[in-house]
């Protein structure tokens, strides 16, 4: 009568997973234990099965490779530092970037330094650069208290009475000194004897091209 | 003392200090990532290398299992493991790695072995019902058991092993292994039943050829 109720060795197998998982109703349980305790063979199985989860399950069974941390390791900062290199804090913000950080003042301090830089240059190519004509040239030993005249329209000043005096209606006279201060330069023709000598060669051939004679020149000098 | 050193000098219990790493990452602190996956990295390798067959392919998925699973930190939640959550991206990581490369697997053994099977439905028969006594768990020191027991691994169909190394190495409960390899509940039971009997012949087979000869076995005992 017991006999008819056990288990054969095929329903054993079956359940025999789940009998080691503890996966099994209790009298299933206790169906498959009756069994074990008459067949060999059964219990074999179980004790094979029970084998099989113990030697797999040691972590003994898992090698690894040699370095394979150290590589790992290497592999996540690497990633870690490639991801700070291409987004720096003030980009990794959602919202507006926050002021409080040097950084994000970084580049509109830098386009307005960048902004001066530019204007001073400019301002110094431009406005600042040295008289390029052969016919500015400053003169030298000239009497700073010497009275001339300088007019408007040109920055050349001149003895009174030259006759290269540029808008005469303009004409007013100051001192040689407070001329040369405010940036004008003495006239080639009624002031030859104070331009240097190389530079008069030079002017020589200028006027010799504007078809100039100077002989207004030697008579305002006359007059002097 | 604010480094990841910090941590590792803290005498707290495993969980808690394992709780406290994944709040740092979590909050951004990426520099704490590796200590915390560090523990694992023997199982994700040995998850790895259980389905790509291949140490240099294992290495590969496990490099960038880990760091999906940096960049993905703020979705683990707190009532899952931290290990099966690891052990589930290098799983994805792995699988879909040999789809892409078709990597190629041994002939499984259920193709190879006729024992009266059919399908993965079907019973499986166990062949060797020999005398066992239980393994000493020295013998797991033995290279060569190790091997050959990673040999008797690597022979079975990659859904038989894939299920095998989740439940039995891995320790994943059966639910887990199912969301793991997106598979059904009695999928995975049945499997593992049909997994650990064939490695169970394997190893028996193995015995018979006297590879665990040197073992401290008893005259005329085996331990399946």
């Amino acid at each position: 009568m017991v006999k008819a109720e056990m288990l054969d060795c095929e329903e054993v197998w079956r359940e025999i997973s789940n009998f080691v998982d503890d996966d099994v109703d209790a009298d299933l349980r206790g169906k498959m234990e009756e069994h074990f305790r008459t067949c060999a063979k059964c219990v074999s199985l179980l004790a094979g099965t029970r084998n099989v989860m113990t030697l797999y399950g040691d972590e003994r069974l898992l090698e690894v490779p040699a370095g394979l941390g150290q590589r790992l390791e290497a592999r996540i900062e690497q990633k870690f530092e490639t991801t700070l290199e291409t987004k720096p804090a003030w980009r990794t913000a959602t919202r507006e970037p926050h002021w409080s950080t040097w950084s994000a003042w970084l580049m509109p301090v830098g386009a307005v330094a960048l902004f001066v830089f530019s204007l001073a240059l400019v301002d110094q190519l431009t406005f600042k650069s040295p008289p390029r004509s052969v016919m500015a040239e400053r003169g030298h030993n000239i009497p700073p208290d010497m009275q001339v005249v300088i007019s408007d329209g040109s920055k050349v000043f001149h003895v009174v009475g030259c006759r290269f005096i540029h808008d005469k209606a303009t004409e007013r006279t100051v001192t040689a000194g407070r001329a040369m201060q405010d940036g004008y330069v003495p006239c080639t023709r009624c002031l030859r004897e104070y331009l240097p000598a190389a530079s008069l060669t030079e002017r020589a051939v200028v006027e010799a091209e504007i078809g100039e004679d100077g002989q207004g020149d030697a008579q305002v000098r006359a007059g002097h | 003392m604010s480094g990841p050193h910090a941590v590792l000098q803290n005498p707290q219990q495993p969980g808690t200090r394992e709780r406290g790493l994944i709040s740092r990452v979590q909050a951004g602190q990426r520099e704490f990532f590796y200590e915390l996956v560090q523990p694992y990295e023997r199982r994700v390798y040995a998850a790895a290398l259980a389905i790509l067959r291949n140490p240099q392919d294992a290495e590969d998925a496990v490099q960038e299992a880990m760091l999906k699973a940096l960049a993905n930190i703020r979705q683990f939640r707190a009532e899952a493991r931290f290990s099966t959550w690891l052990i589930q991206i290098t799983v994805n990581e792995s699988l879909m790695r040999r789809r892409r490369e078709r990597t190629v697997v041994m002939e499984p053994i259920d193709n190879r072995r006729e024992v009266g099977t059919s399908g993965e439905d079907g019973e499986y028969a166990p062949r060797d019902f020999a005398d066992w006594r239980e393994i000493p768990s020295e013998a797991l020191e033995r290279k060569e058991v190790r091997q050959r027991l990673a040999e008797a691994l690597g022979s079975l169909d990659p859904k038989y092993r894939e299920v095998f190394m989740l439940r039995d190495m891995q320790h994943l409960n059966i639910q887990e292994t199912a969301e793991a390899l997106g598979i059904t509940v009695a999928s995975v039971k049945t499997r593992l039943l049909r997994a650990r009997l064939m490695l169970r012949d394997l190893l028996a087979a193995g015995w018979e050829q006297g590879w665990f000869s040197r073992l401290p076995f008893e005259k005329g005992t085996k331990p399946w």
